[in-house]
């Protein structure tokens, strides 16, 4: 029985914009350092200094933006939020508030229609070889692959670039003791992008993150490297709960939410809004995932215990606590959620022309929607297969352009680059740079399957023998002792098998062709060349011909 | 424009300033008369003047994308009232309540 709510997710993710030195000093932001070695008067908040805007980190901000199909203000200026907490040392972030350099923009994500929670649905000849090795992302759960996938837009509310705080670390173990401070990451530029509350289920919210991931990684704007703080993710979740349908009385003037004060976010009559969390700590996708389904339950328990409505209790934040899988509440950082933002005196503010929006457009270069759709369109793939090349990053794409330009057939380059290539890369742990075997070496080789004269299991042994030994095909299937088998020789053991096996011939002609299957292993005993399918063809062809 | 106790009492929070209810009397007065000043400038008729976001009129200052030597760690912990060989020491900050 599906649920009697829908969960609202609205995220917001913090990505590190790949500069060399920090937004508005020249500190170096390169991560890992040790503590404390890379601050200077601006970032650790001396009284007299001043910030001087990163050019690059604008432009990065700012391709981003253009990219999110974002609308890109001509005047965009900063302001202080103040705050105080230890990581903090001004005592205010630098961050943007009713101007942001960017605003109501989207992404489009590939949906599953099926409602959740009938299972994954991958399509079998992929899963062939068990789950898909080394990707930067796993096909997306849930998605039932061909033909049966939807795109929807996820509205982007602003995307801004602000400073970045340090990093207190607190030893738990020891108990009481001091937090301690590090100020490396201080002032690093982070650009925050916000979705709309679009996303409507856990699965979608991941969805969208890694596309979005794709997305900065084509770009290059960031690494986005979660374990190093480069990608951090927040999420806004609530449920709307359908009352209506229980006899309840609908709900009059629900007061319409406003997410970060641009949202409006209203639940419809006869649907109860509960009081929505943010959730932090998630250390990866999966975690976010997991996240929102715990807290979708734990709110919708919640709502069931107090009847407790949006606006009746203030928003809250909890934690994500990996280890016992569960969300906790925090202490919010400060008393009351008011910053006093204001203009921050020391910076000038930006404009940014027509021209050189256009400019930042034409220098986009293809995004991973624009690749898909002419992967499926060039080669003949199906988009579940042009979202997995594509997801591996461009480097791969652009290997699987050359194999499927030399080899002349899409779907078997396709095949061969998710299954035997990412498989190789996977366990060799290199990228497709340092795959020994380049696009028209393999090309020469999927030819020979192509033809039907090597069986796929054959020709991966070849493969595997070219890796090895850096050989061509030609040369790896002559020291493999591979020859092709020839139609002559292929007829001659159908006959010698069916001669010697009447009664499967007798099964074939009764219309269960299943019986000659059990002839291919003999076959293949016979002549390990041989190709099963091709055998098999040819046996019901023989078996046809004797009536 | 007066301001009441109970506003100063929230800002001296949010500027994590403990005042005594002697002090939280005299700063509403005088904090209330500076607002009260500073009100003057709502009599300026600025119809038809464009709403500035800035108080100087420059845009577009920007530096070039490069390392420059900051502090070393020992001249950048040298005011921190508590430290240990690396790091700020602060009291514990805990996330959860
Ligand atoms: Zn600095």
């Amino acid at each position: 029985m599906p649920e009697p709510y829908t969960v609202v997710i609205g995220l917001e993710v913090h990505v590190q914009l790949l500069t060399e030195s920090k937004l508005f000093c020249g500190c170096s932001t390169r991560f890992g350092s040790a503590p404390n070695t890379q601050t200077c008067p601006v970032c650790i908040g001396m009284p007299g200094s001043l910030p001087v805007m990163n050019r690059r980190a604008v432009e990065l901000a700012l391709r981003t933006a253009v990219a999110l199909n974002c609308e890109i203000p001509h005047f965009t200026k900063w302001d202080r939020k103040n705050y105080y907490y230890p990581d903090l040392p001004k005592g205010y972030q630098i961050s943007q508030y009713d101007l942001p350099l960017s605003r109501d923009g989207w992404l489009e994500i590939m949906v599953s229609p099926l409602p959740s929670g009938e299972g994954p649905g991958v399509r079998a000849d992929v899963l062939e070889e068990g789950p898909h090795p080394n990707p930067l992302r796993a096909p997306t759960e849930g998605w039932s692959g061909e033909g049966t996938s939807s795109t929807k837009r996820i509205g982007i509310i602003r995307a801004h670039l602000e400073e970045d705080a340090g990093k207190s670390m607190h030893d738990e173990a020891a108990g009481k003791g001091d937090s301690r401070i590090d100020l490396n990451r201080t002032g690093t530029p982070l650009l925050e992008i916000v979705s709309q509350p679009d996303l409507r289920s856990p699965e979608e919210a991941k969805t969208y993150l890694t596309e979005l991931k794709l997305l900065l990684n084509y770009l290059g704007v960031s690494d986005c490297n979660m374990q190093e703080g480069s990608l951090r993710v927040d999420a806004n979740v609530n449920l709307h709960i359908n009352v209506a349908e229980k006899g309840t009385a609908p709900e009059k003037g629900i007061v319409p939410l406003l997410l970060r004060g641009q949202s409006p976010f209203p639940a419809a009559e006869g649907i109860i809004a509960t009081p929505i969390v943010e959730v932090k700590n998630m250390n990866s996708f999966r975690a976010v995932e997991r996240a929102l389904a715990y807290e979708a339950q734990r709110q919708y328990r919640e709502y069931q215990e107090t009847g407790r409505k949006l606006g009746e209790a203030p928003k809250s934040t909890r934690g994500w606590d990996e280890a016992s899988q569960t969300t906790r509440l925090q202490r919010s950082k400060e008393e009351s959620s008011d910053y006093r933002y204001f203009p921050d005196p020391d910076l000038a503010p930006v404009i940014v022309t027509e021209e050189e929006i256009e400019q930042i457009r034409a220098d986009l270069g293809e995004l991973p929607a624009a690749l898909r759709t002419r992967l499926e369109q060039t080669y003949g793939i199906t988009p579940y297969d042009s979202d997995v090349l594509v997801n591996q990053g461009r480097p791969l794409v652009d290997y699987y352009i050359e194999l499927a330009e030399a080899c002349g057939d899409g779907k078997l380059a396709s095949n061969w680059v998710q299954q035997s290539v990412l498989r190789t890369l996977n366990e060799r742990q290199i990228g497709i740079a340092q795959f020994p075997v380049r696009p028209a070496a393999l090309a020469e080789l999927l030819s020979v399957v192509k033809s039907g004269k090597l069986e796929t299991v054959r020709a991966r042994d070849v493969l595997q023998a070219m890796l090895e030994t850096g050989k061509s095909a030609a040369e790896a299937m002559q020291a493999l002792g591979i020859v092709e088998v020839d139609d002559a020789a292929v007829e001659a053991l159908c006959r010698e098998l069916l001669d010697a096996n009447p009664k499967i011939v007798a099964e074939v002609q009764a219309g269960k062709e299943k019986g000659v299957g059990m002839l291919i292993g003999q076959a293949k005993r016979k002549n390990p060349n041989l190709n099963a399918a091709r055998f098999r063809e040819t046996c019901l062809k023989l078996i046809q011909g004797m009536n | 424009m007066s301001l009441t106790r109970a506003e100063v009492e929230k800002v001296s929070l949010l500027a994590r300033l403990l005042l005594t209810e002697e002090e939280l009397g005299w700063m509403t007065e005088q904090l209330g008369a500076i607002l009260e000043y500073m009100a003057l400038l709502g009599e300026v008729d600025t119809t038809g003047v464009e709403p500035m976001a800035h108080a100087v009129e420059v845009s577009n200052v920007f530096r070039p994308d490069g390392v420059q030597p900051g502090l070393d760690r020992e001249a950048a912990l040298a005011n921190a009232p508590h430290r240990d060989a690396e790091c700020y020491l602060v009291p514990a900050v805990l996330g959860e309540v």
